[in-house]
C-alpha cells in the first residue's frame, strides 16, 4: 500500500462529522499554524514540500503564494477552485463529498498563510447536493472556533463561504473563475496582471484547486521536508487520480507520485485492468485536454523506459511521444473505442465551452467540430486531416487562456498517433456508418 | 408594467443572507446564486420578468443579468418540463453507452433532445461533463445524479417521476 494523505481515513464512518474528523487528527494544523507559526513560516513549509497545483497546471504552490502582493492596503483573498469540470476528472467531488473537513481545514490554514480574512470556495453549480455538505462542515468549524473572529483565541479571523457557479467549464480557468465570482460572464482576463496582484475585486488573490488546499494541513503538521520525501524528484507527494473509461474498477485512487503507469492500470489495487478482457488501445492521462497516447507509449516512453505517474515522466518526449499528468483524469480506451468519434466528441465539448472572446478558439473549435463530424459520418476528404492539423496549430498559443490549447491538443495528438483511423473513415465510409462499427483495423506495417 | 414575478419571503431572506457574503458594494457577486433561486421559484426557467426582478433586487441593469444568464448552461431561458433529464454526452460517458441512453430516452418519451413532452412533464437536455465519469453513463435530474444507468434503471426513474406529485 502506498502512502495516503487525503484518503487515509476515508473509510471511517461519519467522517463528514467534525468530531469524527477531529478524532482522526483533523484541525491540528489550524492550531499549530495560528498558535505557533507566522504566516510566512507556513508558506515556507509549503515551498519546501514541493507541492504543485493539483488542478492541472502543476505550478509550485508555495511559489504561487509568495507572489501574493503585500502591503497594498487592500484585503487579500484565497479562492478555492472547486469548478471541477475537466472531462475524466471527478476527484474533487469525491473529496468534498466524503471528506469535506479536509478542504475546510486546508482553507483555514492556507488563508492564514496568505493573510486572507475572507475566503471563498467556488464550486460548480451542478454539485447541488455537496453544497449542504460543505455548508454543514463550515458551520461545525465555526462552532468549534476554527472559523470566525479570533480563531482559537488568536488575532487571526476568517470567514469562509461557498459560492455556486452556473455551469461553464471555462470558469475552471482562474481569471474566468474570478470574473464569475464577481457576478459576470466567465471571460478569462488578459494576464498580466496576475491574480496575485489583481484578483478578486482588484485585490491580491490566490486561486488553488481543492486537492492542493487539502494537502496543506498534512504539510503543516509534518513539515514540508517530510512531504517532499514522498514521490520522486520534483513530483512530490500523493495525487488523486480519477480513473474511468473501459476499465474494471473505475474510481478515485490516491497514489504516491512515481507509481508505474502499468501498475496503475493493471493492478487490482487500482484500475484492475481492461474491462471484458479486451486490449488497451489508448489513454488520456490527465483530463480530456492532454494529448492522447497509444497503449505502447503510455506504458513506456519512446526511450523504452517504464512510464511513471509523475509530472516529468508523463511529459517525457514532449508532445511528440509524451503527454501530461494534468488534473489526474485518467481515461482508458479499449480496442473497440473509435478514436475519430471520441475526438469529434471532445471537440464538441470545447466548441460548446469556448467563451467566445478570442476568434481562433471561438471559430476554430467550431471548424474542427464540423470537419470531424464530416469525417466520422463518412463524408470526409483526405485533405480534411491536414486541415484539422492546420486549424489546431492556429488555435494553439493564440488565445487569452489555455482553453484554446486544450481544444487543439486532443485533435493534434489523435491525428499524430492514430492517423490511420482518420484515413480509414475517409476511405471506407460504408464500414463506419454505424456508431458502434467494428474497430478500425490495426495499422499493418508495410 | 408591473413585474408579476417575485421571491417568496423565504427566498428573499435567503437572497439577503447570500448578499452579505460579499464585501460592501460587491453585491453583484450574488448574481449567480440569486439566478439559481429565481429559476427554482419560476418552474425551472428564467423568464425576462424573473431576470428583471433579480436585476432590481441587486440594483443592476437588466442587461447585466441577461448577459450572465445566457452565458451559463444551468440557466434555462425557455420553459422546461417538470423534470429536466440532463444527460451527460461527453467522451468518458460515451465510452460507457451515453449515446444509447440518449436514444432510449428519446424513443421512450417520443421527443428529441431539447424538447419537452406535451404534458410538460419531461425535457431532455444533453450536458457536458458533470464529473461523474467513473459512474457513467449518468444523468442529473434536479438535485440528484443518477449514475451507472441502464434501461431498467431509466424505466424505474421515469415511472417514479411520472407518479410524483412534485
Amino acid at each position: 500500500m502506498s502512502k495516503k494523505i487525503l484518503l487515509e481515513h476515508i473509510n471511517t464512518p461519519n467522517l463528514t462529522n467534525i468530531d469524527v474528523y477531529m478524532g482522526t487528527g483533523g484541525y491540528k494544523s489550524v492550531e499549530k499554524a495560528v498558535k505557533t507559526m507566522t504566516p510566512d513560516e507556513v508558506t515556507e513549509e509549503v515551498k519546501k514540500s514541493g507541492l504543485r497545483g493539483r488542478g492541472g497546471a502543476g505550478f509550485p504552490t508555495g511559489m504561487k503564494w509568495s507572489f501574493l502582493a503585500k502591503g497594498t492596503g487592500k484585503p487579500s483573498y484565497l479562492v478555492c477552485n472547486a469548478d471541477e469540470s475537466e472531462p475524466g476528472t471527478f476527484k474533487d467531488r469525491f473529496l468534498m463529498e466524503f471528506n469535506p473537513h479536509s478542504l475546510i481545514e486546508g482553507m483555514i490554514t492556507s488563508s492564514y498563510a496568505l493573510g486572507a480574512n475572507t475566503s471563498y470556495i467556488y464550486m460548480r453549480g451542478e454539485f447541488t447536493w455537496i453544497f449542504p455538505i460543505l455548508e454543514k462542515a463550515i458551520d461545525e468549524a465555526y462552532a468549534k472556533g476554527f472559523l470566525g473572529k479570533n480563531i482559537l483565541g488568536s488575532d487571526y479571523s476568517l470567514d469562509l463561504y461557498v459560492h455556486p457557479g452556473g455551469g461553464a467549464y471555462i470558469c475552471g480557468e482562474e481569471t474566468a473563475l474570478l470574473e464569475s465570482l464577481e457576478g459576470k460572464r466567465g471571460n478569462p482576463r488578459i494576464k498580466p496582471p496576475f491574480p496575485a496582484v489583481w484578483g478578486l475585486y482588484g485585490c491580491p488573490t490566490v486561486v488553488n484547486n481543492v486537492e492542493t488546499i487539502a494537502d496543506v494541513p498534512w504539510i503543516v503538521n509534518h513539515g514540508g521536508d517530510e512531504y517532499a520525501k514522498i514521490g520522486i524528484g520534483r513530483s512530490t507527494g500523493t495525487k488523486l487520480i480519477s480513473a474511468c473509461g473501459n476499465i474494471n474498477k473505475p474510481g478515485v485512487y490516491e497514489i504516491e507520485l512515481g507509481l508505474p503507469v502499468e501498475e496503475f492500470i493493471f493492478s487490482d489495487e487500482y484500475c484492475g485492468g481492461i474491462a471484458g478482457g479486451k486490449k488497451m488501445k489508448a489513454v488520456v492521462a490527465g483530463g480530456s485536454s492532454v494529448p492522447i497516447l497509444p497503449a505502447e507509449l503510455i506504458l513506456k516512453t519512446a526511450k523504452g523506459e517504464p512510464r511513471l505517474m509523475t509530472y516529468e515522466s508523463l511529459s517525457d518526449g514532449g508532445f511528440a511521444t509524451g503527454t501530461m499528468l494534468g488534473s489526474g483524469g485518467f481515461i482508458v480506451f479499449d480496442e473497440n473505442a473509435c478514436i475519430v468519434r471520441n475526438t469529434w466528441n471532445f471537440t464538441q465539448f470545447y466548441h460548446h465551452e469556448s467563451c467566445g472572446q478570442c476568434s481562433p478558439c471561438r471559430e476554430g473549435t467550431g471548424w474542427m467540430e464540423k470537419v470531424l463530424h464530416r469525417i466520422e459520418n463518412g463524408h470526409g476528404n483526405m485533405r480534411d486531416i491536414d486541415l484539422l492539423v492546420d486549424v489546431a496549430r492556429k488555435i494553439e498559443g493564440n488565445t487569452i487562456c489555455p482553453l484554446g490549447d486544450a481544444a487543439a491538443w486532443p485533435v493534434a495528438s489523435a491525428i499524430r498517433h492514430f492517423r490511420h483511423e482518420f484515413e480509414y473513415h475517409i476511405l471506407h465510409p460504408e464500414k463506419v456508418k454505424d456508431r458502434n462499427h467494428a474497430p478500425v483495423p490495426v495499422l499493418q506495417e508495410v | 408594467m408591473e413585474n408579476k414575478f417575485q421571491f417568496t419571503a423565504e427566498a428573499t431572506a435567503l437572497a439577503n443572507k447570500i448578499i452579505k457574503r460579499y464585501p460592501e458594494g460587491k453585491s453583484k457577486s450574488a448574481l449567480l446564486p440569486l439566478l439559481h433561486i429565481a429559476q427554482g421559484e419560476n418552474h425551472g426557467w428564467l423568464s425576462v420578468e424573473a431576470m428583471d426582478y433579480v436585476a432590481d433586487f441587486l440594483k443592476l441593469q437588466p442587461i447585466e443579468v441577461y448577459e450572465v444568464a445566457s452565458f451559463y448552461t444551468m440557466y434555462n431561458l425557455k420553459p422546461v418540463g417538470k423534470y429536466v433529464l440532463e444527460v451527460c454526452r461527453t467522451g468518458p460517458c460515451c465510452l460507457n453507452g451515453a449515446e444509447d441512453v440518449i436514444d432510449y430516452l428519446q424513443n421512450k418519451l417520443g421527443i428529441k433532445v431539447g424538447e419537452t413532452t406535451p404534458d410538460r412533464k419531461f425535457t431532455i437536455k444533453t450536458v457536458e461533463c458533470l464529473a461523474s465519469c467513473g459512474t457513467a453513463p449518468m444523468m442529473q435530474v434536479r438535485m440528484h445524479y443518477h449514475e451507472n444507468l441502464n434501461k431498467e434503471k431509466i424505466d424505474g426513474l421515469l415511472v417514479e417521476f411520472a407518479d410524483s406529485k412534485n
